[in-house]
């Protein structure tokens, strides 16, 4: 649910980074926080373990300039990928506006990324929100393992396993590196905010 | 479905917030949506506080005690309270939609904020949901 604040003519979004455990949400954040300093007057705010792993959220809001006369600042959540935190996981889904799924390109990981998009849809079936109409963007992170020697799944596969049915736009993408971390976000601020457009209409 | 304010809304709340909090000593009154967006936020002059980041914390913290209170019996537990060593927070629901965050100094009583909070929720009500007086 974006706030649309009328007298100051702010709108406030929310995009979610979603997908299974260690998949690289975090990073992602990391790489975006680091590389746009100039947009972002908040330092990061992360909620981990002590093993350094999300316990329920990671945030930081992101200025995006003006669109049709209104500065945009955009939220930016991670959840807790781990299968126990489901809990958690819901709460930072409360009033997402748009989603980005990042999938772990590691060939061991494929049930994982399958049963974490299926407890996306699941999770905001509780909030009366559409996987197929919320605006949606994959990203297969990890391709960088490959140069190590570690088996991935080809695109063709993760196309197939995660994708087949939504046909949302898709990145292959390192977080680690920084490799399309930045295309994917402004993708899904794009479709975030068509998608608001379109509501407003 | 996406929430909408107009300036004359704002002013209101603004209003609501400074006259009955800030000027009996509060810091910063801020309120916010279930979601963690900032709706309105007011100081008492020092811009000390990352209201963005508190937002998204203090929504997180209200619904992770509400799934609590679900979990123990209770439908929900409508206020939080988190003591310093000088600073105080204060958080309380206003409605299913809405919340009320307050940081305060050891100079006010907790008693008086309580008194007070409770006559902003009474306005905030019905300013946000109009009908909520009647």
């Amino acid at each position: 649910m974006a706030f649309i604040n009328l007298k100051e003519k702010l709108i406030q979004a929310k995009i979610v980074y979603y997908g299974p455990g260690k998949c690289g949400k975090t990073t992602n954040l990391e790489y975006i926080h680091n590389k746009c300093r100039e947009q972002i007057n908040s330092k990061m705010v992360t909620i981990k373990t002590q093993g350094d792993r999300t316990l329920f959220f990671d945030f930081f809001p992101f200025d995006i300039g003006k669109i049709e006369g209104y500065d945009v600042k955009i939220q930016l959540y991670t959840v807790p990928g781990q299968v126990k935190y489901n809990s958690t996981r819901r709460l930072v889904l409360k009033g997402v506006d748009g989603i980005v799924f990042v999938a772990d390109s590691a060939e061991d990981r494929r049930n994982a990324n399958v049963i974490s998009l299926k407890n996306l849809q699941e999770n905001l079936a509780l909030y009366k929100k559409n996987i197929f109409e919320i605006p949606l963007v994959m990203q297969y992170n990890k391709r960088d393992l490959a140069k190590e020697g570690v088996p991935i799944l080809d695109i063709k596969t993760l196309e197939k396993d995660l994708n087949e049915d939504l046909k949302v736009p898709s990145f292959e993408a390192s977080a680690v590196e920084g490799d399309n971390v930045v295309n994917t976000l402004i993708k899904a601020i794009s479709a975030t905010m068509a998608s608001l457009e379109k509501e407003l209409k | 479905m996406h929430l909408a304010l107009d300036g004359e809304q704002l002013d209101k709340i603004y209003d609501s917030l400074k006259s009955t909090l800030i000027e009996i000593g509060v810091e910063t009154a801020l309120l916010l949506d279930t979601a963690g967006n900032v709706i309105t936020s007011v100081n008492d002059g020092a811009d000390r506080h990352d209201v963005y980041s508190l937002a998204a914390l203090a929504a997180a913290n209200f619904s992770a005690m509400r799934s609590m209170a679900k979990i123990a019996g209770e439908e929900e537990f409508s206020l939080l309270f988190h003591k310093g060593q000088k600073e105080n927070i204060y958080l309380s629901s206003v409605s299913d939609d809405f919340l009320l965050f307050v940081i305060f100094n050891n100079d006010m009583t907790l008693g008086l904020l309580r008194l007070k909070v409770a006559k902003v929720i009474g306005d905030l009500l019905g300013i946000l949901v109009p009908d909520s007086s009647q």
